[in-house]
């Protein structure tokens, strides 16, 4: 194909993306649509599943049968929801396999929030209101977006997420209401995981890379910062509600403006912990590379017992 | 070194939502067979009732046309008009047809 073909090709798709119209996996797509596309929905997937890590510790030692059933199910469909991602990622031509060695090499990113610990049961409440919460907002827009696989599957997740946000809010709410060293446990939760839910939602838009070109693909419909100040307007009167205080002491509604003005979030922080020091880079990863590896001998087994009886079934047949 | 070794293979998953729907296309996922196929759909795409029914393929055996093709294949379909009852001309007295 001749450069001027290409630029023919592309125009005629970013004509067709203008116009609302959905690209599938076998259509014509510029090289930078499918890199772009399989490095975010990937980090997407790889996001999901090792989100199931710090909620995963909990899950036996939940307070009640009903607290315990509700974490187990939202910790499945967090490996649902990567599943979901990785087959619409499979459909621009990687594997698998690859993905999963792009995550367990530290090539692949993961979301940065995943690297703090959940060393208190409200932890769980806090992850589920604030995580949860700053991930809706991320997401939602998504169901949007102008890749087809990529689009189904967040409207899926979507459905899905609201009540893990629910259920994160519904036990702040309890810890609110109990004892005091309940209510003072989950205000500690609140003190930290607040900061690191404002960076989830990314850099801020002067130092994010990708928001014009992401834009125009539908990959973003709001920049970094209008989803933060979004997530802020909508949790600081949950929080009120609550009776928490928001760890932030320049928090004020500004009746000009009519949204929350915060304080300066401390970005040198959030690179670190992107960089891989954050309190559980490590342990996040070995237990991801562990469990694939554990699991090898169980994946070959199953893939030679399928084979022995396609075997047997064809020599039947003859 | 992964090269030699055989990945399990990837299935599409469709579901039946409910008796009287066709079953649809939800997706994909990799098994080693197909009844572990069916009982990955199972867990990845009804945790919330919304089958009675599953079909597992395995990808390879699906062929699929060329979005490059398409011209061919559907654009002579836009001007046969007359394959569509608004093409007929009837007087109003007709009431229903």
């Amino acid at each position: 194909m001749s450069e001027k073909d290409v630029k023919n090709l592309e125009e005629i798709f970013e004509t067709r993306i203008a116009r609302d119209e959905k690209i599938e996996p076998k259509d014509w797509m510029p090289e930078k649509y499918r890199q772009t596309h399989i490095r975010q929905i990937s980090q997407h997937a790889h996001s999901e599943v090792v989100g199931m890590l710090p909620e995963g510790n909990w899950i036996t030692r939940a307070p009640s049968l009903r607290r315990k059933a509700a974490l187990l199910a939202k910790v499945q469909d967090e490996a649902g929801h990567g599943l979901y991602l990785y087959s619409a990622c499979e459909t621009l031509g990687v594997s698998r396999d690859e993905l999963y060695e792009q995550l367990h090499s530290g090539k692949a990113k993961y979301s940065s929030i995943f690297n703090y610990p959940t060393i208190t049961w409200a932890d769980m409440g806090a992850i589920g209101w604030l995580v949860d919460g700053a991930a809706i907002i991320n997401q939602v827009p998504l169901c949007n977006t102008s890749f087809g696989p990529y689009a189904r599957a967040m409207v899926r997740v979507c459905k899905e997420e609201s009540f893990h946000q629910r259920q994160g809010f519904e036990i702040m709410l309890t810890l609110c209401r109990g004892t005091e060293e309940q209510k003072a446990m989950a205000q500690d939760a609140l003190n930290r995981w607040w900061w690191p839910s404002l960076m989830m939602l990314g850099p801020t838009d002067a130092e994010s890379i990708h928001t014009e070109q992401s834009m125009k693909w539908k990959l973003k419909r709001k920049s970094n910062d209008e989803l933060r100040q979004q997530f802020i307007d909508q949790t600081v009167p949950q929080a009120d509600l609550l009776g928490l205080t928001i760890p932030d002491p320049d928090l004020k509604f500004n009746e000009e403006t009519g949204h929350y003005d915060f304080g300066e979030i401390d970005w040198d922080e959030f690179w670190q912990v992107v960089k891989g020091h954050g309190p559980c880079n490590k342990e996040r990863m070995n237990a991801r590379v562990n469990a694939w590896k554990n699991g090898e001998w169980v994946r070959d087994a199953a893939m030679a017992y399928a084979e022995k009886n396609e075997k047997r079934k064809v020599a039947k047949a003859s | 070194m992964e090269n030699t070794k055989k990945n399990w293979p990837l299935w599409e998953i469709f579901v039946r939502s409910k008796n009287g729907l066709e079953h649809r296309h939800f997706g994909s996922l990799h098994a080693a067979d197909a009844e572990m196929a069916l009982e990955n759909a199972r867990d990845v795409y009804t945790r919330r009732n919304e089958g009675v029914s599953i079909w597992v393929v395995e990808s390879k055996h699906i062929t699929a046309s060329n979005p490059a093709d398409n011209g061919e294949l559907f654009e002579p379909a836009q001007d046969k008009v007359y394959r569509h009852p608004t093409f007929y001309d009837l007087p109003d007295e007709v009431k229903h047809m």
